[in-house]
């Protein structure tokens, strides 16, 4: 790569090791890949060993240190994705382009493959072309794109409406609905104070919506007590839990919102820079937010003198590139410093040595946006929201089998039942609450609550009616969990992979009652012995089928007796061709 | 219990250091021998299993006759063990994994230098490699994993004394590793 195209790009990231990441990504916008002269200059330019560089570039799906094809089309495979045909359309493309799945067209043209939910499950099926999201794939539109890939197009010159990303706003509450003017909220917040600010999110009880429900008063009354020089916000826009798309739905219309929170946050905790931590399936959002933040800094709402007071705060966007684990705040971090993405060893946590070891709060995109509420109306008016424990509203993600997918926000304590009819869910069977790591309702279930007191959610609902099968989505779910395991710790590295061949084995007709137990036990042992949440959550969907849909699985049991998980005769097959031998020793039975 | 509990280990796709660990156990040996008795085992040289209560396998399944030892264990014990990485995930000699078994063949047995160009071997005493190299508990139902290359001699002790004593084996911090 001629020096002057790296150039421009490693000053603007003032050679710093730190934003390898956004090096890297910007790299390969220009090259298409990462190939290994263009490492060597990177790692020598920010002076960090090449390895440490090469095990980045290696670690996130979305770089490449192969050429993987001028297009590389990336379909979403959340099952939401393939319960609207999107495993059909894929190998109409594949066989369109005369391609197996996952490998370049011999000439370098093009790669199509799969990866993991894009979050457009509301307008799927989706896909990402060098890394820009389509949606609403239908036979003809794969037509279109064969087309546009053989004719050698530019992805820019591609028609526009493909790129169309709908909010689906389907119920608003006080969030959505908020109706303040950019700086309202932060003017409010500034009155105030910080120690006031600080002590209105504790009367608030809000809590976080990332998922664990931690309490964010106590979040940054801890990072603004630790000792330290500097201190960062961080904001979690990785979204990478299948079946969840609220998040980019208020970056994309409440984008002032989501900043206005992180500049209160700094204000609270005492930091003077903020990361927005954006996934890399968000790719179209980068351009839109960066023209916010210019605006809002021409608006004195960031920078220097924040509304002519003495509080100065910036924000900037980390891009990240494919890898669910860097929804974990720790491995977030990591990867914020320019390194795989791996969950640290906690403690310490990230609110005493978080960014640069620097106290850090992380919180996620809808709690910040939740926190300008607070800042401008008071604690007390947004405990007064919800229920007892869970103060506020709640974004869902409703997708599958509904008439009206999109985004409902609703008081926490809304029951399942309310929510699957309001959306239009027609005899639904079951709904997966906050995603493949949440839980699996069945009907008997749908009178339960969405609230950290009762069933705590992320965001995702998806909803699955009576023509479907819950065994396929545990098995989409546990390859899910085997792509994305970061690892780092065995039990969930071997374990994710046991679990999605263990399915596979059932889905072929080799499964036995001891095959059910196995699943039992590994969910028991990856529970106990992860090192994160990921391994921790990974067999939630396997257990919670096996004991809520026990049947789906039981018709796929043939036999009483163990069956091996793969064909004996054919696995000599290869020898047998090479060494020609076809004696009865050159075989084997099936059954012991 | 009357008598004594009856096991047999073999060593399958493995390199016998998993063995090796349980003798590591020592002079424990001696003790376990007043509750044990071994029947087909490298330690014996007993050649055929018997009916047994215990049955420990080493090392993964790679050809053919892997599978037909397997089976006689799993067809002779009531209890069957996986000791040690390769058994419970295929382990080193799985690393072959990702190249195709004719590629390697042909490297080995015509393409390096040195190996007399004497063709693949295709005698019938011969056993077969299979395409790739599996954990047993591929082939055959396993009962308890032991983890670890090799699972430490105290490891293997604990959990030889626990299912004595007639205790579910439970490996503590410190004496279950992986790697
Ligand atoms: C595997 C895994 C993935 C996660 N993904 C996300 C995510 O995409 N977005 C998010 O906000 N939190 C995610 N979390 C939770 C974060 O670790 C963290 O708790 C959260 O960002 C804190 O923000 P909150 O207090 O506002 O909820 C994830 C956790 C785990 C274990
Ligand atoms: S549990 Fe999984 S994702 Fe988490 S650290 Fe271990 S290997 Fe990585
Ligand atoms: S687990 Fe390790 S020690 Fe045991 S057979 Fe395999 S390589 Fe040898």
């Amino acid at each position: 790569m001629p020096s002057t195209l790296l150039n421009p790009i490693l000053e603007r990231h003032r050679r710093d090791g730190t934003r390898l990441m956004q090096i890297l990504r910007e790299t390969q916008e220009t090259l298409g890949w990462l190939p290994p002269e263009v490492i060597t200059a990177i790692a020598a330019a920010v002076g960090w060993p090449r390895a440490r560089v090469q095990a980045t570039a290696e670690f996130y799906s979305f770089f490449h240190t192969r050429p993987m094809g001028r297009y590389r089309i990336l379909w979403s495979d959340n099952i939401t994705d393939r319960m609207l045909g999107s495993t059909e359309l894929m190998q109409s493309m594949c066989r369109k382009l005369w391609l197996e799945p996952g490998r370049v067209s011999e000439d370098g043209l093009v790669s199509v493959d799969t990866t993991s939910c894009t979050g457009m499950g509301d307008q799927g099926p989706a896909l990402l072309v060098n890394y820009r999201a389509v949606t609403r794939m239908t036979p003809q539109r794969v037509d279109e794109i064969v087309e546009l890939v053989r004719a050698g197009t530019p992805v820019l010159g591609w028609p526009e409406e493909y790129f169309q990303v709908e909010d689906n706003i389907r119920r608003s509450d006080v969030l959505l609905g908020h109706g303040l003017t950019p700086g309202a909220a932060l003017a409010a917040a500034l009155e105030r104070g910080a120690p006031a600010m600080l002590d209105e999110v504790k009367a608030a009880g809000l809590r976080g919506r990332g998922g664990a429900g931690f309490p964010t008063g106590q979040k940054w009354a801890a990072c603004r007590g630790a000792e330290a020089d500097v201190r960062y916000v961080v904001c979690n826009a990785d979204e990478g839990e299948p079946g969840t798309f609220k998040d980019r739905v208020l970056l994309t219309s409440h984008a002032d919102l989501v900043f206005e929170g992180m500049t209160i946050a700094g204000l609270a905790v005492g930091a003077s820079l903020g990361l927005l931590y954006l996934r890399g399936e968000y790719r179209h959002l980068l351009e839109p937010l960066e023209t916010v933040l210019a605006r809002r800094r021409a608006q004195k709402l960031l920078g220097a003198g924040i509304l002519g007071r003495d509080f100065a705060f910036d924000i900037e966007i980390h891009l990240g590139a494919g890898a669910y684990i860097c929804g974990e705040e720790s491995a977030l971090i990591e990867s914020l410093e320019g390194k795989p993405g791996r969950p640290r060893i906690r403690p310490p946590f990230p609110v005493t040595h978080g960014y640069l070891g620097r106290p850090t709060t992380v919180n996620n995109v809808e709690t910040l946006a939740a926190a300008c509420l607070v800042a401008k109306h008071g604690g007390a008016w947004y405990a007064a929201l919800g229920t007892r424990k869970s103060a506020g509203t709640k974004l869902l993600s409703v997708s599958g089998d509904c008439t009206r997918p999109g985004i409902y926000e609703y008081p926490f304590g809304v029951t399942v039942a309310q929510v699957l009819a309001d959306c239009g869910a027609h005899e639904p069977l079951a709904v997966q609450v906050s995603g493949p790591s949440g839980v699996c309702l069945a009907d008997h279930e749908f009178g339960r609550r969405i609230a950290f007191e009762d069933v705590p959610s992320a965001g995702a609902f998806m909803v699955f009616d009576h023509s479907r099968d819950l065994f396929e989505t545990a098995r989409n779910f546990a390859h899910f969990f085997a792509h994305e395991s970061c690892g780092f710790c065995t039990p969930c590295r071997v374990g994710t992979a046991l679990v999605a061949r263990l399915m596979d084995k059932v889905a072929a007709g080799h499964g036995s009652p001891y095959d059910l137990e196995e699943l039992f036990k590994l969910h028991r042992l990856m529970q106990g012995t992860s090192h994160c949440g990921l391994g921790n959550t990974a067999c939630n969907p396997v257990f919670d089928t096996l004991e809520k849909f026990r049947p789906a699985y039981e018709r796929r049991i043939k036999s009483l007796a163990f069956e091996p998980a793969f064909d004996l005769d054919a696995a000599l097959s290869q020898a047998r061709q090479m060494t020609g031998r076809d004696d009865a020793a050159a075989h084997l039975s099936n059954v012991a | 219990m009357s008598g004594k509990l009856r096991v047999a280990t073999t060593s399958l796709a493995g390199c016998f250091g998993c063995h090796m660990s349980f003798l590591d156990i020592d002079e424990r040996l001696l003790t376990l021998l007043e509750v044990v008795e071994f029947d087909r085992s490298p330690i014996t040289d007993i050649k055929e299993v018997g009916q047994c209560d215990l049955g420990i396998i080493e090392g993964g399944v790679c050809n053919a006759e892997n599978v037909h030892v397997l089976r006689e264990f799993r067809k002779h014990c009531k209890t069957l063990v996986a000791m040690g990485a390769c058994a419970v995930n295929g382990g080193l000699p799985a690393q072959r994994n990702h190249l195709d078994l004719r590629d390697i063949l042909e490297e080995v047995y015509h393409t390096e230098l040195g190996l007399a160009h004497g063709g693949i071997p295709n005698d019938p005493e011969l056993p077969l490699p299979l395409n790739k190299v599996h954990p047993i508990h591929e082939v055959v139902k396993v009962d308890y994993f032991l983890p670890g290359c090799p699972p430490p001699a105290d490891a293997i002790w604990k959990f030889l004394t626990d299912l004595v004593a007639g205790r579910t084996p439970h490996l503590a911090h410190g004496l279950l590793h992986y790697d």
